[in-house]
């Protein structure tokens, strides 16, 4: 990914990530989400993550961000001027994030100090059989796994939600 | 040829973004909203480093966030439907029964 | 540089073409849906006055579209002015470029340049169409919410709950058929599907995955909320559900994003299940005949003979989904639900178990 890819990508992001946290009205924040997502997405596409890229569409931006918005709409969530916020919180917020992006930033150039170029891309990087001879081999237990915390996940809400 | 560092700074940015969401916002479904964005900084630090070292361990990695990540929205959003119905209300600050 | 042309040219002829197929769309559904209730149906706008015949043509396909156009385009006093405007374009957009991923034809050979009819040959197409798909929701959800009408927002959450319970079965039909022919390209997909069965049974998909076919109908006529699952905009119950408070031209809009669903849904299942542009017996050099007999045919023609086919495949899928349309009653919501959840995704879970089993048992 070259610069220019990078900062038509990373200004998006970073713009409407705050929109998120910052609009008043849910429906927005839910909307400037599924276009971070959507961004995210291309971001993967340029770091040669195709499969994961079409997931991040299917998967956040088509499935799990559609129910936000049912969850929204089902409750009627209307922009709330009461939604008091602390002071405290507020300042502490304010504090916790600059150090917090302070400290990453800080970190994340230093490793970069002993900067070595990308490694090569081994062949079908990223593409569908790639990924999925991984996954059947390397990770067959963590995906086991996975599929039976989906099943306890689709239970609890059924069982939750039936109450 | 953007360097690692770069790509690792935004990720650590849009985490940033979301800690301060669920710091500011009362709101339970835009905190969670927050959380989700922390999420998908993670992912991208992990897509970024896989590309970086050519190995395609990090993206397996993000595959099962992603999993997870559903797994989680479903439980969640069913968790605020039911505080919902029970209280009228999803404000975190009036939803302080278990608070001592 | 001519590849880029060459993209761009299959791109605007495709775009072109589906808008086109939407209108018509509109016709026959208006026409046929009047000759199936024993109605006349639009007869009244006619070219110079009287014809012998009038089929209504000028009616649905030009005096409409200028009514529509022309209406005050209304927006209710407390919308989201913004959201509002945003909804039909959200909706629009997946439904147009989806179609970009189905091949319509296998090659086209002009001079020393192989054409792949298709105007994106993306290795990954029917995820690029599942993510379209998934998309398209949005459109409709803030349709709902941004009328700031209650039947709007009914429609909007009824709309949500509906695709997001549907996509499931949808995608797991599709894994189906993806074991079968090992591939996520739109156009190997087709190509997989050239060889003969026992010599006389054309090898589509609808013979491998029959019940793959059923559920992705099922679930491909839910997600373009048509009836009998046109639950979101129940003009019975909903008035006319998320688009109530719109007019004009964005009203026109809805309307044809339905037909342009209506009609991915028909490319997909020609592609996956009934061979795409594929006519048999006719392979890319001639027309093979079983007992050996062999016509050599022009390329050009067989080129336009396949891509005729998969013009008439299409045409005839979109036909059923009308016919459908107007034969069965809409569903309960309740009903609705339950179908998705409680009988198309046990169905479809054990036809992608079933077809796992199959694939181990015939490569064993």
């Amino acid at each position: 990914m070259d610069l220019l890819t990078f900062f038509m990508l990373a200004v998006p992001l970073v713009l409407f990530a705050a929109v998120v946290i910052l609009h008043p009205s849910p429906v927005y924040s839910a909307m400037s989400l599924v276009v971070v997502m959507s961004f995210l997405a291309l971001y993967f596409f340029f770091l040669d993550a195709h499969m994961l890229g079409w997931f991040q569409i299917i998967v956040y931006a088509g499935s799990i961000m559609v129910l936000f918005l049912f969850v929204i709409m089902l409750l009627n969530l209307q922009n709330d001027p009461q939604e008091h916020q602390q002071p405290s919180l507020r300042t502490a917020s304010r504090i916790g994030g600059a150090v917090l992006i302070a400290e990453l930033v800080f970190l994340f150039s230093r490793s970069s100090s002993s900067e070595k170029a990308a490694a090569e891309l081994p062949e079908g990087f990223g593409t569908v059989v790639a990924l999925s001879e991984k996954l059947f081999t390397d990770f067959l237990i963590p995906f086991e796994i996975t599929s039976i915390l989906l099943l306890i996940a689709a239970v609890g809400a059924v069982v939750l939600a039936k109450r | 040829m953007a360097p690692i560092s770069y790509h690792l700074i935004l990720s650590g940015i849009l985490f940033t973004i979301g800690v301060m969401g669920v710091l500011l916002r009362r709101n339970t479904i835009i905190i969670f909203m927050a959380i989700e964005l922390m999420l998908n900084a993670v992912n991208l630090s992990f897509v970024a480093l896989a590309r970086h070292l050519g190995s395609m361990d990090g993206q397996l990695i993000v595959l099962f966030v992603m999993a997870v990540a559903a797994a989680e929205a479903a439980v969640g959003l069913a968790i605020i439907l039911m505080v919902f119905r029970n209280k009228e209300t999803i404000n975190a600050d009036e939803l302080k029964l278990m608070r001592w | 540089m001519i590849d880029i042309a060459i993209s761009a040219i299959l791109t605007v002829f495709i775009l072109a073409n589906i808008m086109n197929l939407g209108g018509l769309l509109l016709w026959v559904e208006r026409k046929g849906s009047a000759i199936l209730q024993d109605r006349i149906g639009a007869n009244r706008a006619a070219l110079l006055g009287k014809l012998p015949i009038n089929i209504g043509i000028i009616n649905t396909l030009v005096a409409d579209p200028i009514k529509l156009f022309t209406k005050e385009d209304f927006v209710p006093p407390n919308a989201d002015k913004f959201l509002h405007w945003m909804a039909p374009i959200l909706a629009m957009v997946p439904a147009l470029i989806a179609f970009i991923a189905i091949p319509f034809g296998d090659i086209l050979v002009i001079g020393e340049r192989e054409i792949n009819l298709q105007a994106a040959n993306l290795n990954v197409g029917i995820l690029y169409i599942l993510g379209m798909v998934s998309l398209g929701v949005y459109g409709v959800v803030l349709a709902g919410w941004a009328s700031n009408s209650r039947w709007a927002l009914l429609g909007g959450i009824r709309a949500s709950a509906q695709m997001i319970s549907y996509e499931i079965a949808l995608g797991l039909a599709l894994i189906g058929v993806v074991m079968t022919f090992g591939t996520l390209d739109l156009q190997e997909i087709a190509r997989a599907q050239g060889h003969m069965i026992g010599g006389v049974l054309p090898g589509w998909g609808i013979f491998y995955q029959p019940v793959a076919f059923f559920i992705f109908l099922t679930a491909g006529i839910a997600e373009s909320k048509r009836i009998p699952f046109d639950l979101p905009e129940a003009e019975a119950e909903l008035i006319s559900g998320y688009f109530t408070e719109y007019s004009g031209a964005k009203q026109a809009t809805f309307m044809l994003v339905d037909f342009l669903e209506s009609i991915i849904v028909a490319g997909l299942i020609t592609t996956l299940f009934f061979g795409g542009w594929q006519v048999p017996f006719l392979m890319r050099d001639g027309l093979h005949l079983p007992g050996d007999i062999f016509y050599p045919l022009p390329s050009l023609l067989v080129t336009l003979v396949q891509h005729g086919a998969f013009v008439t495949k299409l045409a005839f899928f979109c036909w059923l989904q009308i016919m459908i349309r107007w034969t069965l009653p809409r569903f309960r919501y309740d009903q609705l639900i339950n179908l998705g959840w409680k009988i198309l995704l046990p169905i479809a879970l054990a036809n992608v178990l079933v077809t796992g089993l199959m694939i181990l048992i015939f490569q064993a």
